[in-house]
């Protein structure tokens, strides 16, 4: 006799970077799979063309390791959804192709997901988190969220590059190679770590935004005068980059009075920045959440169960509309899910 | 400081705690800013000390560019305080959701028309949100909080401004943001004139195209 199929989960794809990851969710919030395969460039920065090719390249098999981790079927699928933006075009148009192709072969509806929300949204499903201010830093993104009047808004952002951006960049001037399986920052990190002397480095905060070009080319400009120790230039640099974000967190919070205060992105995993925003946190009687890195990061799950709440409320993306949104702010999303 | 002989907290803030103070007969806000656990001592005690004194002397150059702002009593660079004139009157914030869509527009220009000013003299605030902005009994707008400001004539430094301007805005009154901004540009136009509002329009198109990908912009110089 024959299987009856369910239709009871989601298949998200994320290629919005130098990740490439499928999850499977079900509707009840179970993450039945999450994949993640990381470009890593043999030298340099992440070049979107090489990263785009990287992910066509292990899109099959990723897609096969997912579907076996989860135990389900493709007729079990009742939608796929994907990172729609923001992001690298090259990358996004990949794993955007990847969804039409299988939402089109099964038969089922194509559900767009904004990538900065579909981060909050996961660590909403495995940290408990309900209504936080929540600070999202990566390589690609730095922004303080928090939901008011239907919408996810960005109160706070950066003017120019992104946190782990300027580790990444400040790491590679250094001449330190990325260690698999590892961010880039974390090598910062540890260098960070047995510095003992704060050098002044230009502290950028205007508003609730922050700037971190002008740090950045102070703090390579000083790595190449070499008066200082590589610890001491890295702890500064951590130092300075983690109290602007700090206080940009704590004016957002001070400003919209949540008692939630949420940490994630890549750059999270980073022990220093987490006492940081916990002790602004406790300061202003708020809860600390985080959420375990394989989450933090770029995933494919996150996409499967913001895809979840899409589509169950009325959502789907058109296979004519679902071009990328490079640059797709979140005020521009309608949540339904959230009163 | 042994001239203050009440303190009642009154706003509980990221950067600064403000207390209702008397001084010498007179009703004025302290306001204190405390040290940061965050961050290491010597940057905390750099950036407070750094916008202690700062922010009377901006406060001061607003006045001379004719934008109302309170009056400083003392200064305490030490204990990082600064004792200065209460503000009867609304938040611009509260009010700008009370009022009727002219009356907002009329606002808004006149806010527009005080950022103008400070431009024209290089004043940056540095937080330009409705937050820091009182309306008193008399109608005039009152910008309080100068502690991220500079001095600076640079056009980057104006624009950054702006789109503070445009942000919080939109963040905070998303339901007439863009009327709003609107007769904001209106108003600074009336006093810069339009070729120097155009060449800050552009500085402010230019911040917000910078993307957040830097990869992704290099990529569209070379296509």
């Amino acid at each position: 006799m024959k299987e009856k199929s369910r239709k009871d989960c989601c298949l998200g794809v994320e290629s919005t970077a130098d990740d490439f990851s499928i999850g499977i969710a079900t509707f009840d919030g179970k993450i039945l799979a999450n994949i993640i395969d990381p470009y890593v460039p043999p030298e340099g920065g992440i070049h979107p063309r090489e990263a785009a090719r990287h992910h066509s390249d292990v899109a099959a098999d990723v897609l096969k390791k997912a579907l076996a981790d989860s135990g389900k079927k493709p007729r079990d699928l009742s939608s796929i959804s994907f990172s729609q933006g923001p992001g690298l075009g090259p990358c996004l148009r990949t794993g955007a192709t990847v969804a039409r192709a299988l939402a089109s072969y099964i038969g089922i509806p194509l559900v767009g997901v904004n990538h900065c929300i579909a981060h909050i949204e996961i660590a909403k499903l495995v940290a408990g988190a309900v209504d936080p201010v929540t600070l999202y830093v990566s390589g690609g993104n730095t922004m303080v969220v928090a939901h008011e009047g239907g919408r996810y808004r960005a109160f706070g952002e950066t003017l120019d590059i992104a946190l782990g951006n300027c580790l990444d960049v400040f790491a590679r001037e250094a001449g330190k190679r990325q260690e698999a399986g590892k961010p880039f920052g974390a090598v910062i990190e540890r260098l960070a770590q047995k510095g003992k002397q704060l050098i002044s480095l230009p502290y950028s905060v205007k508003g609730m935004d922050v700037s971190f070009s002008g740090l950045l080319t102070a703090a390579t400009g000083l790595l190449k005068t070499g008066q200082h120790s590589l610890e001491d230039l890295c702890y500064s640099l951590q130092e300075t980059a983690f109290s602007m974000v700090t206080e940009i967190t704590e004016r957002a919070l001070a400003h919209t009075g949540k008692n939630e205060l949420l940490l994630t992105g890549g750059v999270a995993a980073n022990k220093r920045l987490q006492t940081m925003i916990r002790e602004v946190a406790a300061e202003h009687s708020a809860r600390f959440e985080t959420v375990p890195s394989h989450y933090a990061v770029d995933n494919g799950a996150m996409i499967a169960w913001t895809g979840i709440l899409a589509y169950t409320h009325g959502m789907v993306t058109r296979v004519e509309e679902s071009y990328v949104r490079p640059k797709w702010r979140v005020e521009e999303v309608e949540i339904p899910w959230m009163k | 400081m042994d001239e203050i002989v009440s303190q009642v907290l009154v706003k509980k803030g990221a950067e600064a705690n403000l207390y209702l103070a008397d001084w010498h007969g007179r009703k004025a806000i302290l306001k204190k800013r405390l040290p940061k656990k965050y961050r290491p001592s010597e940057l905390d005690q750099r950036i407070r000390v750094y916008r202690t004194l700062h922010e009377p002397q901006l406060m001061h150059d607003a006045k001379e560019a004719g934008v109302p702002t309170p009056f400083i009593f003392s200064v305490n660079v030490k204990a990082t305080t600064i004792v200065m004139e209460w503000i009867e009157g609304k938040q611009v914030k509260l009010s700008l959701n009370e009022i009727n869509q002219e009356e907002r527009g009329s606002l808004c220009f006149r806010i527009g028309q005080m950022i103008a000013k400070l431009h024209k003299k290089g004043v940056i605030h540095g937080d330009l949100t409705t937050s820091n902005m009182i309306l008193n009994s008399k109608g005039s707008i009152i910008l309080i909080d100068f502690g991220l400001g500079e001095k600076s004539q640079e056009l980057e430094a104006k624009g950054v401004d702006l789109h503070l301007m445009k942000r919080a805005l939109e963040s905070t009154h998303y339901r007439f943001a863009k009327e709003c901004y609107d007769s904001v540009i209106g108003g600074y136009r009336s006093i810069s004139g339009s070729s120097e509002l155009e060449k800050v329009l552009e500085k402010v198109r230019e911040i917000e195209r910078r993307g957040r990908y830097v990869a992704e912009r290099k990529q569209e110089n070379q296509l």
